[in-house]
């Protein structure tokens, strides 16, 4: 009786809880999900966030508007400009300000070499929780260059406060065309290597094919972004969808997935590497002279309402409703859509069912910034 | 040694500290009438507020009239006469007729329903085949606090096969109950939870409310205009107006 007794037990198949994180270093900063198992077998997840929360919409209410700048490249920081960009052109927005059109093409060839910079971040943490080390070794070390490039630029490497409302702070340094075009030619050539690390190996194929998989009308219905929305077979891209800064002008393609898996967001990321490094080349190459600061007031101080406006960053649409009371010399509301937010709430349906080995590849595969997340 | 040599003058730099700190106390003769005001501005305000009111004592001395009113809400201009509607917006006028209120600001349009009519008119949206907003972009809340309804629900729709936007607004009082669009749009569940957390608007029909970005166990909602920004969490100020005005004048002193 004993016996049947301890035999029982030892093949209870009661579901297990487990807890990852705050502090996994696979969670990318400071994730935490509580998982429910069936033996390896993921039953549910509850994602809880918040760990990073440090008021940033709050803080910005209590901001003038040029000070907010700064405080936006707390989010993604992993791509600061792309917040920076977000945010001026949202203020243009809502004060009818025009930006001239050299600083247009700067900016643009900015927030692709960010996009660069995040994706290759990216591209190297995500092999890295997968296991393959050499993977993220490789893309620091170009991602290093393309921050030599923004300090060249701005002065900073990781929060750049590198835009203005109306412009640039600056024009670009001399030679630093000829620099950005040389990275661009580099990473060109390293994504190759990349994908011959990755691409067809067998074990990469093993872990991230059929892992994941979201059909396209959940993911619009689910509120997918970016890159994860396009690998689900979705045409949704605001820089075509709805342009802004210079991309109207400028030729690129958008990667489009079929299957909604891993892979697939795997391979639209390369391709964005391409056609990132595609856009920078075409906007130095059509850099117009010209100043790169408008015509804006001395002080700040949008007219009363709203607006909405989203562009497109590394992890999707990064939006920023913004309400101005036209009184105050801050915002009423200053909001932010971050991208990372709504991907990141897909994870307990991506995770369910998978191993607990996947759910590590699952979290890289969203490319989540938590500094975006929390806010 | 010289380390013993390079101590002793510490003590002798310990007394100056001493000195500076009797200073403010013989200066405080003349802010001392300024003093009491702000601490009876602050009334019942507990030493965090107290301490925002230290801080603003110089300036709310002369630009008293200065401090500008808390806005009474947003101006949602209509549309001008002359510009063309979109179609959707066309059939959904006709199908809604007389229920909702346009704007239009700098590009975007703006339809402002009654607080009842939001789950239909928000179906309608997301289904009809010339609006087909099936992308939620985003969902949040505005408060207003010296409105009666002092939140302002705001759902930033977006069309996929279209490529057009729209903002839905509502407005909803502090006590009210808000349908939640989560039936329509799944993307709208972590939004919700925000809106639950930092303003404390009350969802129904939500699968799991929750707050998302503070503590379960916190107090207050930090996001609304009364909830100030520095200080214990805990500590609410009593009266919103009072706070604004202390916050606008701290902010004309920065200027000054």
């Amino acid at each position: 009786m004993d016996n049947q007794r301890v035999t029982s037990s030892m093949f209870d198949t009661d579901e297990l809880v487990i807890n990852m994180g705050p502090q996994h270093p696979s969670t990318h900063g400071v994730l935490r999900v509580v998982l429910r198992l069936d033996g390896e077998r993921v039953v549910d997840a509850d994602v809880v966030i918040g760990y990073l929360h440090r008021g940033i919409e709050k803080l910005c209410e209590n901001r003038d508007w040029t000070q907010i700048i700064l405080l936006t490249d707390r989010m993604d920081y992993v791509a600061a400009a792309t917040n920076n960009l977000g945010y001026c052109e949202t203020v243009e927005k809502l004060m009818q300000l025009e930006v001239p059109r050299r600083a247009k093409y700067i900016r643009t060839a900015l927030a692709e070499l960010q996009r660069l910079a995040s994706h290759l971040v990216w591209l190297g943490t995500h092999a890295m929780d997968i296991g393959a080390v050499t993977v993220f070794l490789y893309c620091l070390r170009e991602r290093e260059l393309i921050l030599d490039l923004f300090e060249e630029y701005c002065g900073a490497r990781l929060t750049y406060n590198s835009m203005r409302i109306g412009g640039l702070p600056g024009d670009l340094p001399p030679g630093w065309d000829r620099k950005a075009r040389e990275i661009c030619d580099l990473v060109d050539e390293k994504v190759v290597e990349y994908e011959q690390l990755l691409t067809q190996n067998r074990i990469w194929l093993e872990r991230t094919r059929g892992v994941g998989v979201i059909s396209a009308a959940d993911a619009v219905a689910m509120g997918f972004c970016g890159p994860p929305l396009r690998a689900s077979g979705v045409y949704r891209d605001v820089r075509v969808d709805e342009p802004y800064a210079a991309y109207e002008e400028l030729q690129f393609d958008i990667p489009i997935g079929a299957a909604g898996d891993t892979y697939d967001r795997y391979l639209v990321r390369l391709e964005e590497i391409r056609q990132s490094t595609r856009i920078v080349r075409q906007a130095l190459d059509g850099l117009p002279d010209g100043p790169v600061m408008g015509k804006v007031p001395r002080l700040i101080k949008p007219p009363a309402g709203e607006t909405y406006h989203a562009i497109e960053s590394p992890k999707g649409e990064l939006g920023f409703f913004i309400v101005s009371d036209g009184k105050s010399l801050s915002p009423w509301r200053f909001r932010v859509r971050p991208p990372s937010f709504t991907n990141l709430q897909l994870l307990p349906k991506l995770v369910r069912g998978h191993l607990v080995a996947d759910v590590v590849a699952l979290i890289g595969t969203i490319d989540i910034v938590l500094g975006e997340v929390d806010r | 040694m010289d380390q013993n040599d390079s101590l002793p003058p510490p003590d002798p730099t310990a007394a100056p500290p001493v000195v500076p700190v009797p200073t403010p106390d013989a200066s405080a003769a003349p802010p001392k009438p300024a003093a009491p005001r702000p601490a009876a501005a602050a009334g019942g305000a507990k030493p965090a507020g107290a301490a925002a009111a230290g801080g603003a004592a110089k300036p709310a001395a002369k630009p008293e009239p200065k401090a500008p009113a808390i806005p009474p809400g947003p101006p949602d201009p209509p549309p001008p006469a002359d510009l063309a509607r979109p179609g959707w917006l066309e059939a959904f006028e006709a199908a809604f007729p007389g229920v909702a209120q346009l704007s239009y600001f700098v590009g975007d349009w703006t339809v402002i329903v009654p607080l009842d009519r939001l789950i239909e008119t928000a179906t309608w949206l997301r289904d009809d085949a010339a609006a087909r907003f099936d992308y939620c972009a985003d969902a949040t809340a505005v408060d207003w606090p010296t409105r009666a309804q002092r939140f302002d629900l705001v759902y930033c729709l977006y069309s996929v096969p279209h490529r057009h936007r729209v903002r839905v607004k509502a407005r909803v009082g502090e006590a009210e109950a808000v349908p939640s669009v989560t039936g329509l749009w799944p993307a709208a569940n972590w939004f919700e939870r925000e809106m639950f957390d930092m303003f404390g608007v009350r969802f129904s029909g939500h699968p799991d409310l929750r707050r998302i970005l503070m503590p379960e166990e916190w107090q207050g909602h930090p996001q609304r205009k009364d909830y100030p920004l520095e200080g214990p969490g805990e500590l609410m100020i009593e009266d919103p107006q009072e706070w604004l005005k202390l916050r606008n004048a701290a902010r004309e002193a920065e200027f000054d």
